[in-house]
């Protein structure tokens, strides 16, 4: 295996809307990405995007994307139907083949030019599940009631964690949601999908992410020059599991923690863990299926960033949160962290990255 | 710089093609390619590490990110799905993303899927979705790609029978394909000629039709492709390159990220003259006049040469130089598969399982995809001794 780093990022603040077009919201991302790292594009050995067509309302949307590339001359490029984190995999694939030394993987994504909690639906099977149109607060909600039901999780614990993430989102600039709130206070708020309440659900978001990575010298020379670190990716694997609503444990995330185990988070202490779990309870399983502690005392800080509850632009989300933890480790103030991607109802899909320092 | 792991294409299964496959589901249309794939392969899902899936729009079938749904039929629960899209050449790319899960070393056997069952939607409206900040084109792939076809024939000064001589090739050639979806034996020349115009220049047997396929590869690294009792076929080399639609001067006919992509494969291939070290071309081509428009970008015939080989019969099955010997794109369309089944028909060549359409003795063949505007490609060799 070749030695491959994480060794800059930018993104996007997350918006509620933007009326911008994908292709003005990825430039000055992408540019920043490359001013960050140092490089030119035309160091860049590959370019991988991550998006989705049915966000944007809009076949083959990715095309134009290309565009905010300067893709002239022709650069090797490919692009994923996921989270640009499965672009980031595809890509530290490719510096594996030997094939480049450089990748920029990005992606971007548009909630608001649809009503998401109900484009989400057409993930379900076409046939029996999808045309009773069970949207994804109400998915997630089946979730969070069977684990009340099975005393895996308190409404209290569900609260606290959105009381952390909204905390820690105070001090990031791209957080779409921040504030003090009370355990209290929240658990005052309406239902809007029994047992969830609206700080139980993800900040749906316009949003972009762009990371760059690079293998053994080049990453070295680069980060040496920005007077910053490499955070070396040592492990990184992404698993899945059944949809079918009825077919699987929905109180654990059996593929999250075969990633997990296999990226190897339990071989060292965790400093830094960023999180893509959309709601409260489902960042409780998800923490338990990593193999981590959450509390007071924990040497484990669980998403300094707010994760995607104070901010989920959809395919951007999960790359942000490898670019959150990556950051941590080049600024020094992490030297092991996690960044973790998801995708499907009821987190049916994991992607873990172990992210070091030197 | 490390020096990538050797790959192998060691199972192919494709369905049988169809504008509609009412018989079963967008899950049963993937088993059945799949199945056979490892079959093939003598292997079964357990032994699978990693599956790889590319379609192309998700609203041709209206299922959002399918492959989550597709995660049962394929017993997946448990291993790494992953899904890429990459227009029409999606089927090449997906194939060298497969590749690479082996290449890299981080997998050993791999399942890769393309698939499109154009057939539960409406293709025309799902690729004429007005769009709020962009040109409304409204043209569909025929408008769109004629005025290129007509620069080329201006530019090269080829007759205007050429379109359908390929048309007939193909088509004839597909009747030796039981899958192929078109099986239409009696085109001659004379009767193609006669087939209405849709796009000027472009005929309606000069246009592909619109297929529900899938085809599946299982892609296996060399230990295991060296233990495989069966045909095999190595990957010598992939590449990809993409470019922006549109900008002015812009060479659409041949665009310099074919020419780019070309060269990058032939290098890596150690291919110095392609028409003398190729034996048998999968080339996609959805509308007849691409051939000869591919042959020259792609470096078989000098400029403005190529529409020469169509009318030498070079490409013919038994011309120097066969080009779609399963019929191609024009007899067989299920987008997101069309790609792979470039792919995977140059991997049969090589394995000698072809059947009907076998060509006698291939050591070296090329599989080609392209999407988008002219501006996506992907490309691979595949031949019968290790790289």
């Amino acid at each position: 295996m070749r030695d491959v780093a994480i060794i800059a990022s930018a993104q996007a603040p997350n918006l509620v809307s933007t009326t911008a077009t994908p292709v003005e919201m990825l430039m000055p991302v992408v540019d920043q990405a490359l001013a960050n790292a140092g490089i030119a594009r035309s160091e860049v050995g590959f370019w991988c995007h991550g998006s989705c067509d049915y966000m944007t309302g809009q076949p083959f949307s990715f095309v134009s994307a290309v565009d905010a590339l300067g893709a002239w001359p022709p650069i090797i490029e490919s692009h994923v139907e996921a989270d640009g984190a499965w672009a980031l995999y595809e890509a530290w694939l490719k510096i594996q083949t030997g094939e480049v030394d450089t990748a920029l993987v990005f992606g971007n994504g548009r909630s608001s030019s649809s009503d998401i909690n109900r484009i989400l639906t057409l993930q379900l099977d076409p046939y029996v599940v999808a045309p009773l149109w069970p949207d994804d607060r109400s998915i997630a909600a089946i979730q969070a009631r069977a684990c009340l039901e099975a005393g895996i999780i308190t409404p209290q614990q569900m609260a606290m964690v959105a009381v952390r993430n909204h905390h820690h989102a105070l001090t990031n600039p791209y957080a779409l949601r921040k504030g003090d709130y009370t355990i209290d206070e929240l658990l005052q708020g309406a239902l809007v999908a029994d047992p969830l309440r609206e700080h139980d659900c993800p900040a749906h978001a316009d949003g972009v992410t762009a990371v760059v990575i690079a293998a053994g010298d080049a990453a070295r020379s680069i980060s040496a020059a920005r007077g910053s670190r490499p955070a070396w990716i040592r492990g990184i694997d992404h698993r899945i599991d059944t949809q079918n609503l009825g077919n699987r444990s929905i109180t654990s995330l059996p593929s999250a923690e075969l990633a997990a185990a296999k990226a190897g988070v339990g071989n060292d202490k965790v400093d830094v863990a960023e999180l893509h779990a959309p709601y409260t309870h489902q960042e409780v399983l998800l923490v338990a299926a990593l193999g981590l502690v959450d509390s007071p005392d924990s040497s484990t800080s669980i998403n300094p960033s707010g994760g995607a509850l104070c901010g989920n632009p959809m395919m951007s989300a999960g790359l942000a949160r490898l670019a959150e933890a990556a950051s941590r480790v080049a600024d020094g103030s992490a030297d092991r962290a996690v960044g973790h991607a998801s995708s499907g109802p009821w987190m049916q899909q994991n992607l873990v990255c172990v992210l070091e320092g030197e | 710089m490390t020096v990538a792991e050797r790959c192998a294409v060691i199972g192919v299964g494709q369905t049988q093609h169809a504008s509609c496959r009412a018989d079963v589901s967008i899950a049963g249309l993937v088993r059945e390619a799949v199945d056979r794939a490892l079959l093939s392969a003598h292997t079964t899902m357990a032994e699978i590490d990693a599956i790889v899936i590319g379609k192309a729009p998700d609203m041709l079938e209206g299922v959002m990110m399918p492959e989550l749904y597709l995660v049962d039929a394929l017993a997946a629960s448990g291993k790494p799905v992953f899904r890429v899209h990459t227009a029409g050449s999606v089927g090449g790319s997906t194939a060298i993303v497969a590749a690479q899960h082996v290449m890299s070393g981080v997998h050993k056997r791999v399942l890769t899927i393309g698939f499109e069952k154009q057939s539960d939607g409406n293709a025309m409206w799902a690729l004429s979705v007005p769009l709020p900040f962009g040109m409304p084109v409204h043209a569909g792939a025929g408008g769109y790609f004629s005025p290129i076809i007509r620069s080329y024939i201006k530019r090269s000064g080829a007759p205007s029978h050429i379109g359908c001589m390929v048309a007939v090739k193909d088509r004839t050639n597909a009747c030796l394909n039981p899958y192929a979806h078109l099986h239409e034996p009696d085109w001659t020349l004379e009767k193609a000629m006669e087939s209405p115009m849709l796009w000027d220049p472009v005929r309606m047997v000069e246009t592909c039709p619109s297929s529900d396929g899938a085809m599946a590869l299982v892609l296996a690294a060399e230990d295991v492709a060296d233990a495989h009792d069966g045909p095999k076929a190595w990957v010598h080399a992939t590449a990809m390159r993409s470019e922006p639609t549109q900008f002015a001067g812009r060479n659409q006919v041949s665009p310099q990220a074919s020419e780019d992509c070309a060269q990058d494969l032939w290098r890596k291939a150690g291919i110095t003259s392609p028409i003398d070290e190729i034996d048998a071309v999968e080339m996609y081509v959805p509308f007849a006049w691409f051939e000869p428009m591919w042959l020259e970008s792609l470096g078989f015939a000098p400029k403005d040469q190529g529409w020469r080989f169509v009318e030498d019969g070079v490409t013919e099955m038994t011309g120097k130089l066969p080009v779609n010997c399963s019929g191609g794109v024009l007899s067989t369309n299920p987008i997101g598969a069309s790609g792979m089944l470039r792919f995977g028909e140059a991997a049969m060549q090589v394995m000698g399982i072809a059947g009907e359409h076998q060509i006698d003795s291939v050591r070296k063949a090329f599989g080609h995809a392209y999407g988008g505007g002219s501006q996506f490609f992907a490309m691979w060799v595949v031949g019968a001794d290790k790289p």
